[in-house]
């Protein structure tokens, strides 16, 4: 049945993280963007919010609630409306934890998924992104040498890797024969070495570092799945719905506050609001706003109710990716000077939107 | 629950409307290359195909809502032919949506089984409908109103046996003089002066019409109430809203050409070997196969802003936001679309011998008619803003 009723729980859940971002995320957005570092205090509020512990067993110390892309969906597309970089290091150590509880051993479930369930925010990441031009998520060049029965060599280089700076394990993901497989590697690992905190265009608040793998062996157990393997592809259409849903957010704080300024801002005896040029840019905000959304939320459908989600979340990923980058482009157009400003956030949400876009593997629904 | 995925049973009968438009699709090119000839009401085919009617108005547990399922059957239609169908019914025109929205009860009941067309554009006005020229007046001697106007761009307006025409009962109220009347094929005074040659959509006839002193009984005003509200009372708005159900309805009929362009384009760049993976990034692939995709993703896009606007509107919930949005949305998608698929597959696509150049003729239409992209953009601008008409025009 096509339906796009939230359900009773999901409209509980978009309600209280609107008011989270509103009180607690917008007002500490501009700060952390400037001094580059992820204030503690909201690290810690974000982790009360239990977003990714409440998804996983009980046996394993979670809240055992039923794990929902849909849910996950509309509490990232809220989150991300006060800030995106503040969204993705709440949700990065769900792709970690989640990929273990779908597709880990008993034994690395056990190892490790208690860890995100304790009193204190748990940092561990996804590393997938490689610091070479045209990365494609096809043609990796970290790659997994067999070593004997009893383990593998890593070796490559990973980036943008959420949290790095604080993450105490990572799920590296590497080409191995041919297929792709996930490895999980503590952070104190030999031939590890992590970069310092990277310095990038947008999403500066959320620390990203570069792993260099210099031929790190890891024991068999440590792959992800065990003997088994794991579907990469499922980790990398998983990130790209919640991509889809954070461009989403900021999308929409790119309209909202482009409508009252639009409105306010007088030129030649009227509102711009009330000039064609500006009002039907701000319609398209809109109407892209929407269409985003339902992709999104079409692909985070295919991942709960377990039909093939690679297409609609390619779909969802990209589309969100273009059109996110095409209104913040447009919100900063509607403020002319004040939109180049920093006094104003919609330069922020510009080079966000860019920097998001080109990003995969960060987060999961 | 959120969900997109269809009942069994909606997917069964989306699958019959797909076999009829193949058949229907058969006949797509006669009647575009003979734009004089009106495709027949039934089809010789029509036999093999069971009516789908009763099955669709049967709504059970899990099925979607009729207004979601009929914008998924009309795209299925459309897929086939913009204007050929197995069985024409009856009292499917866009005069039929209006009669339904403003008649009263017997008016409703008196014209329900006529193919009623829709006149509304004049030579000098289009996107703005206050300044319709076409003028009403009420001989009270004899109960009848007389018309005096032009229309142009009637839709079905050959084939249609009436018309619902805007004309004005006072040219100085502006919008509020505006009114909505019946007038029936033979009435003395009524002529089609014209039909239209087209870019596209060339088997749907498209008529112009003249009325000199052409008059009809006082119950033929629609909705029957003879009196101008005052400015701003939200009299037009009930006129208008017609249009909350035509937009979403529109929209689905380019998407369905926009989605046959689509698996045209698929299907050869298939043959063709194109790898068309969805996982990898679009640095690592073919231009065709990251362009189609982009294109695809457009099409999902589109298709879902319709039917959000068809599923309030089935949980009766307001859905004028959400009419103009689609309509925007799809009416830029479809061009996009088609022009995309001819520049994807090279010269090959420009020959008469395919339907992918009549696709992209046809869904030219879609951002014109019932209200411009710019119409659309209006309207959303203005529902965001506060706006009113004085305020953004």
């Amino acid at each position: 049945m096509i339906s796009f009723e939230p359900s009773e729980e999901q409209q509980v859940v978009r309600e209280a993280m609107h008011e989270f971002a509103e009180q607690v995320l917008r007002p500490a957005s501009r700060e952390a963007d400037e001094a580059s570092a992820l204030p503690d205090a909201v690290l810690a509020q974000l982790h009360e919010l239990g977003l990714v512990a409440t998804q996983l067993p009980e046996a394993f110390g979670g809240g055992g609630e039923q794990r929902s892309p849909l849910t996950n969906a509309i509490l990232l597309d809220e989150l991300a409306w006060g800030d995106a970089a503040f969204a993705m290091a709440a949700l990065a150590p769900a792709a970690f934890a989640f990929a273990v509880a779908d597709q880990g051993t008993q034994d690395q479930q056990a190892e490790w998924l208690p860890r995100f369930c304790g009193e204190k925010p748990y940092a561990a990441a996804l590393a997938l992104v490689e610091p070479s031009p045209l990365f494609d998520v096809n043609r990796l060049r970290t790659v997994a040498e067999p070593k004997g029965d009893d383990g593998f060599v890593l070796s490559g280089a990973k980036s943008c890797v959420p949290l790095g700076d604080r993450a105490e394990a990572f799920l590296v993901i590497a080409r191995n024969n041919g297929a792709r497989d996930a490895f999980i590697l503590p952070r104190d690992a030999a031939g590890l070495s992590i970069s310092e905190t990277e310095k990038n265009l947008g999403l500066k608040a959320l620390p990203t570092v570069t792993l260099e793998l210099e031929r790190v062996e890891v024991p068999a157990a440590a792959r992800l799945g065990g003997s088994d393997g794991c579907d990469v592809q499922q980790l990398v259409d998983r990130a790209r719905v919640a991509k889809a849903a954070v461009l989403t957010g900021l999308s929409r704080a790119v309209l909202d506050y482009s409508v009252p300024y639009a409105k306010d801002r007088r030129a030649f005896d009227q509102a711009i609001a009330q000039k064609q040029a500006i009002a039907f840019r701000i319609a398209d905000m809109r109407i892209e706003i929407d269409a985003q959304r339902w992709l999104s939320w079409k692909a985070a459908a295919d991942l709960e109710y377990g039909r093939p989600a690679t297409k609609s979340a390619h779909h969802a990923g990209a589309y969100a990716a273009e059109k996110a980058m095409w209104i913040a482009d447009n919100g900063v157009q509607v403020l002319g000077g004040h939109g180049f400003i920093r006094e104003h956030p919609v330069e922020l949400w510009y080079r966000n939107a860019r920097t998001l876009g080109v990003l995969e593997g960060m987060l999961s629904v | 629950m959120i969900d997109f995925e269809l009942s069994q049973r909606d997917r069964n009968i989306l699958d019959q409307v797909r076999q009829q438009s193949l058949v229907c699709r058969q006949y797509a090119r006669h009647y575009d290359e003979n734009e004089h000839e009106f495709p027949p009401d039934v089809l010789p085919e029509a036999a093999d195909f069971p009516e789908l009617a009763g099955e669709m108005l049967r709504r059970e547990e899990g099925d979607s809502g009729l207004g979601v399922l009929g914008l998924l059957v009309t795209m299925g239609e459309h897929w086939g032919d913009y204007s050929v169908r197995i069985r024409r019914p009856k009292g499917t025109a866009l005069g039929n949506a209006a009669l339904r929205a403003s008649g009263t009860p017997e008016q409703r009941e008196k014209w329900r089984s006529l193919t009623l067309a829709m006149a509304i554009t004049e030579p000098g006005c289009g996107s703005d409908p206050s300044q319709v020229q076409t003028t009403a007046v009420l001989d009270e001697g004899s109960d009848e109103w007389v018309i005096n106007g032009e229309k142009i761009f009637v839709t079905a307006g050959c084939r249609a046996e009436g018309v619902v025409l805007w004309a004005t009962l006072d040219r100085s109220a502006g919008r509020a003089g505006i009114k909505s009347f019946l007038v029936e094929k033979g009435t003395p005074g009524f002529v089609v002066s014209q039909k239209e040659k087209k870019l596209g959509i060339r088997a749907d006839d498209t008529a112009a019409y003249v009325f000199n002193d052409c008059r009809i009984p006082r119950g033929n005003l629609l909705g029957g109430k003879e009196e101008i509200p005052k400015a701003g009372s939200g009299g037009f708005k009930g006129v208008m809203k017609t249009f909350n159900m035509t937009r979403p309805l529109v929209a689905a009929i380019g998407l369905g050409m926009g989605e046959a362009a689509l698996d045209f384009t698929r299907e050869h760049l298939e043959d063709c070997g194109v790898d068309l993976g969805y996982g990898g990034a679009a640095s690592g692939q073919s231009a065709a196969a990251e362009k189609f995709q982009r294109l695809e993703a457009i099409y999902e896009a589109a298709k879902l802003t319709i039917l959000r606007a068809a599923w309030l509107a089935d949980a009766g919930q307001p859905n004028n936001l959400e009419s103009s949005l689609c309509k925007a949305k799809t009416g830029a998608a479809v061009r996009e679309i088609t022009q995309g698929c001819i520049e994807i597959l090279g010269p090959l696509a420009i020959s008469r011998d395919h339907l992918l150049e009549k696709w992209f003729r046809d869904v030219r239409i879609t951002d014109i008619y019932e209200g411009t992209g710019e119409i659309q953009r209006m309207i959303i601008a203005r529902t965001l803003f506060g706006y009113t008409r004085a305020d953004l025009s």
